[in-house]
């Protein structure tokens, strides 16, 4: 008798798992999907979510091959990836799910607190090398930059360096952590991190994106009202054959209770 | 009958060595062939991305554009055609979002259909318009010029300057600063810990009482225990800093940070290994030495070194070839900075980091991610070239000794 419903009890958590929804990618939306999950499984008891992290490339290559059923990405689609999941025969669909501010941030101990974008861009290009010609003290710029597969090195590039490529000689990060520690025991340190990520030991700094009129500094309401220029969407992909399924967890993530787990995590939620 | 049953037993077990002997080999000639089949297909790609073109106006002189060239174009370094032997215009970059500057969303048609006529009539339009964008906007009766890529040379694969993997439109592939910057972390290490490795071995096997040697033995070898990640960022936390301030430096994450590390985390295997081989030195041997007069000192270095000096070597390249092949904490204090690098003292990025940050990321089959594989073959030949290196000196060693 106890064998049978001890038998009984692993096929029914096999059975389960095996139905799992699997949410993979970007390691930036991995949090706020982790909270996401579990709130909606919460109110859903007969739900069953898995978040898996490993970057957003990762994510969406196993909703290509069919492994995932929501690829989470702090970046769009790319071109290659769309070309790929169309000779798969397969289409997908894309949900904005919270946005993301990021931070120009700077060791604490360096004058400057602001810069313009064509002075961000020059920095991060390797034309500008000494904190005195952006008013600072005469001191060597140290760039920091996540390693070119992460989505944040690719928006930072598109929408803050119009696209032109770092300077080769920018230090390259392996994680968000690691260029807070740099940032905070190198004095003429500059780089970027989500907003969620500021703490004291690093100095956000105030951004101008209209050529030096208006300064504004990263925080929730600058990014909610969008004054705060460096923001970035952060997406769900899924296909379309599975919408049905995965629908209602995405409009769980799109509702107010899901937005608001957005704020808690530190990410900016969508304003209509 | 007894012996033939145990002549039967014994070719069986001598088959199932062989066998397994042959699997092992098997694999790791097979693994090769996987890694170079994979890694040698990159000289089979373009710089461009697969499904993109690349266009100029028809009248524009210009027959071919490096991978460099179009980077430093894009990145806007060159903005006049005659720099790179093209018309005498100046360089209008145009890439597909820009045509909402040119034709309204009514034009262009609500499901794009007319965008590959506007993009057409556009590059028809202006004599120094550089065009990238999706193949399948390209129009069949096309007004411009498409230009068409070599694929990926050897020379600027191997020689190449810049290492810009996910660069738009042309991938730049040099992996030269990677190469040199796996060298300079590489021998930093093994210039650290030779000397201190073989010191330790020679202390713990001649001169430490057992007492002693009961307690470093163990604590040494627990070093090998130890994570990478751990020690990573104790790298990063205490060395790095360390660094930056004795040397007054700008940043600390430099290749000697690397190379300390990785010299930390070599010692145990040169330690334990050249150690063993010096207590097989045979006593009879260190006894002969002692009674003939020669001090302990003499001893050691005439008798036991040159009796165990295959052991040392063994234990240099299991060293070097942990040093060579370690990822993760290299990854977190070198700053993997993709330049050619001058002197210990600067950021460097190595063979294993780049790999390790950037496989998960790249599109499985692309470009980058064959590039990727070629860096792992490079990675192999060198450490092959090092155990072959080793292997002829310590050969040529022990030929003299006998």
């Amino acid at each position: 008798m106890k064998t049978k419903t001890i038998l009984v009890a692993i096929a029914f958590s096999l059975s389960t798992i095996l139905q799992a929804q699997k949410l993979k990618g970007s390691d930036t939306v991995l949090p706020l999907a982790q909270k996401e999950a579990e709130s909606y499984m919460k109110a859903n008891k007969t739900a069953k979510l898995t978040v898996i992290g490993g970057g957003s490339g990762v994510g969406l290559a196993a909703l290509i091959d069919g492994t995932t059923d929501i690829a989470m990405s702090s970046r769009k689609m790319k071109m290659t990836e769309k070309i790929k999941l169309s000779d798969a025969g397969k289409a997908g669909k894309e949900t904005i799910i919270a946005m993301d501010a990021l931070a120009v941030v700077v060791n604490p101990e360096n004058k400057v607190s602001q810069l313009t974008r064509d002075q961000i861009e020059s920095i991060f290009t390797g034309k500008t090398k000494n904190w005195k010609d952006v008013g600072g003290d005469d001191m060597q710029i140290v760039v920091y930059s996540r390693e070119s597969s992460s989505g944040t090195y690719e928006f930072f590039k598109e929408h803050v360096m119009s696209n032109k490529n770092y300077a080769s000689s920018v230090l390259s990060m392996p994680a968000t952590g690691s260029i807070i520690q740099s940032i905070s025991q190198t004095k003429g340190a500059i780089g970027y991190v989500g907003y969620a990520y500021v703490e004291k030991e690093v100095k956000a700094l105030k951004v101008s994106f209209d050529k030096g009129k208006n300064f504004i500094g990263p925080s929730m309401e600058t990014a909610k009202n969008k004054t705060y220029p460096i923001i970035r969407p952060l997406y769900y992909y899924y296909l379309s054959s599975s919408e049905k399924a995965v629908k209602p967890f995405v409009d769980f993530c799109l509702s107010a209770e899901g937005q608001k787990i957005v704020e808690e995590v530190g990410y900016v939620p969508l304003t209509k | 009958m007894k012996t033939s049953y145990k002549k039967i037993s014994e070719k069986l077990i001598e088959s199932l060595l062989f066998v397994s002997s042959m699997v092992t080999s098997l694999t790791v000639i097979l693994i090769v062939i996987f890694l170079f089949k994979e890694g040698l297909s990159v000289f089979n790609e373009t710089p461009v991305e697969a499904g993109n073109v690349i266009a100029v106006n028809k009248k524009n002189p210009l027959s071919s554009l490096s991978s460099e060239q179009i980077k430093n174009i894009f990145d806007q370094k060159i903005t006049h055609w005659n720099e790179v032997a093209g018309s005498k215009d100046s360089i209008l970059l145009f890439r597909l979002e820009d045509i909402s500057n040119y034709y309204t969303d009514e034009q262009i048609g609500e499901n794009f259909e007319h965008l590959p006529e506007c993009i057409s009539k556009v590059v028809d339009s202006i004599p120094g318009i550089l065009a990238f964008f999706p193949e399948k906007y390209l129009s069949k009766n096309f007004h411009g010029k498409k230009i068409e890529f070599n694929k990926i040379a050897l020379k600027e694969f191997f020689l190449g300057k810049e290492w810009f993997p996910t660069a738009q439109p042309a991938a730049q592939l040099g992996v030269l600063p990677l190469i040199l910057g796996t060298l300079w972390v590489s021998f930093g290490a093994i210039l650290l810990a030779l000397p201190l490795g073989l010191a330790a071995a020679i202390y713990m096997s001649e001169i430490a009482k057992p007492k002693v040697r009961n307690v470093m033995k163990p604590l040494i070898e627990l070093l090998a225990g130890i994570p990478s990640v751990v020690y990573g960022f104790f790298g990063l936390v205490v060395i790095v800093p360390l660094i930056q301030k004795l040397f007054d430096l700008p940043v600390g994450e430099t290749g000697l940070a690397g190379s300390i590390v990785l010299g930390i985390m070599a010692l145990p295997t040169i330690i334990t290994i050249s150690e063993d081989a010096m207590r097989n030195t045979p006593r009879a041997m260190k006894e002969a030495s002692l009674a003939l007069g020669a001090s302990k000192w003499q001893t050691i270095y005439k008798i036991v070194i040159p009796y165990s000096i295959s052991g040392i070597t063994a234990g240099a390249i299991l060293g070097i070839g942990r040093a060579i092949g370690e990822t993760m904490a290299v990854l977190m204090v070198t700053g993997n900075a993709a330049v050619i690098p001058h002197s210990i003292l600067e950021p460097m990025r190595t063979i294993p980091a780049t790999i390790a940050a950037e496989l998960g990321e790249a599109p499985d089959g692309g470009l980058h991610f064959k590039a990727l594989f070629a860096l792992g073959c490079i990675l192999f030949i060198i450490t092959l070239c090092i155990n072959l290196i080793v292997e002829y000196v310590s050969g040529r060693k022990t030929h003299k000794a006998h």
